[in-house]
């Protein structure tokens, strides 16, 4: 396989990006300096903790869910996440009898400004290709075991559109404000390869 | 396009394999992809469908073995030499350059 993967990918492809970027830079295209604020603000800014924050908010605040599951894009802008990749948002929620997952089949499609960058697994052939065709099996392996008797309904993003899983608040949490509610809600969660965490784990 | 990105559904990928604590980036020259790919996009170089063609036509070994940066290299890369700001003689002598440097 070494010898093989030797002959497919890029060599050295480290250098050909730092090549590309030098060479963009000395024509003017980009400014380098920008490319560092860039990657900064994904290392710090743009992470799931803006998506917990709008879940978060959202069970609390019945009007603000209301507008979250009518339009998206705008609720989520309102607590100032927005831009490339969250274009336009969709939420969907997780209830008793339904429980949904999200996956990008054809590339790696996912809400950058409410979740950050993807994790590796997100954007691998197995999760992409087997997720539509044996979902609980895929969610099992998360350690996410879903009964027989609740619905899975699986999501496939597109260029233009994302989603963003709402988790079901969990039980136990009737006195939490909205800070110790976002405390719960993790980035798989949001992706629906797990739940929201119960207090004190 | 039925190309080889078209994988949902395909059988004998294995199992999932998920990284705990995955780093941000995993070498630095993929947050400069990152970076690059954004400010390529923001500056118009390429629309989305412009940025996906080029990972689709990949050649189906190359894009099963190949990174998510890598992918995003190629289709960098191919945009920018569509719209005219390199060519693809300029980074293969840039990138063959910085390779004897490194060994030297």
């Amino acid at each position: 396989m070494a010898l093989a993967q030797e002959n497919v990918l890029i060599p050295d492809v480290g250098l050909r990006v730092k090549a590309l970027e030098s060479l963009l830079a000395e024509k003017g295209a980009i400014d380098p300096k920008s490319l560092d604020l860039l990657v900064e603000a994904f290392e710090t800014r743009i992470g799931p903790k803006n998506g917990a924050k709008v879940i978060a908010k959202a069970w609390v605040d019945p009007e603000y869910k209301k507008w979250l599951m009518k339009d998206g894009t705008a609720a989520i802008k309102s607590l100032g996440y927005s831009g490339v990749q969250g274009e336009n948002m969709v939420v969907i929620e997780n209830t008793p009898t339904v429980h949904n997952v999200v996956v990008c089949t054809l590339c790696s499609c996912y809400p950058w400004p409410t979740l950050g960058l993807p994790p590796i697994w997100f954007k691998s052939a197995p999760y992409r290709a087997r997720v539509v065709i044996e979902p609980r099996a895929v969610l099992r392996e998360f350690g996410l075991e879903i009964a027989d008797d609740v619905e899975v309904r699986v999501w496939d993003s597109t260029a233009e559109l994302r989603y963003l899983v709402m988790p079901m608040r969990p039980a136990g949490t009737e006195n939490f404000n909205e800070a110790q509610l976002a405390e719960l809600v993790t980035r798989d969660s949001m992706i629906g390869t797990g739940l929201a965490l119960a207090p004190g784990k | 396009m039925n190309g080889i990105h078209d994988i949902g559904g395909k059988h004998g990928f294995g199992p999932v394999v998920v990284e705990q604590n995955e780093p941000y980036f995993h070498e630095e020259w993929e947050s400069r992809m990152l970076a690059m790919m954004i400010a390529c996009f923001g500056a118009g170089v390429f629309n989305v469908d412009q940025f996906r063609r080029p990972i689709e036509t990949m050649k189906p070994g190359h894009y099963l073995l190949s990174s998510y940066y890598e992918k995003w290299l190629c289709t960098v890369e191919q945009n920018c030499i569509d719209v005219g700001i390199v060519t693809r003689e300029e980074v293969d002598a840039r990138h063959k350059q910085l390779m004897k440097e490194k060994m030297a």
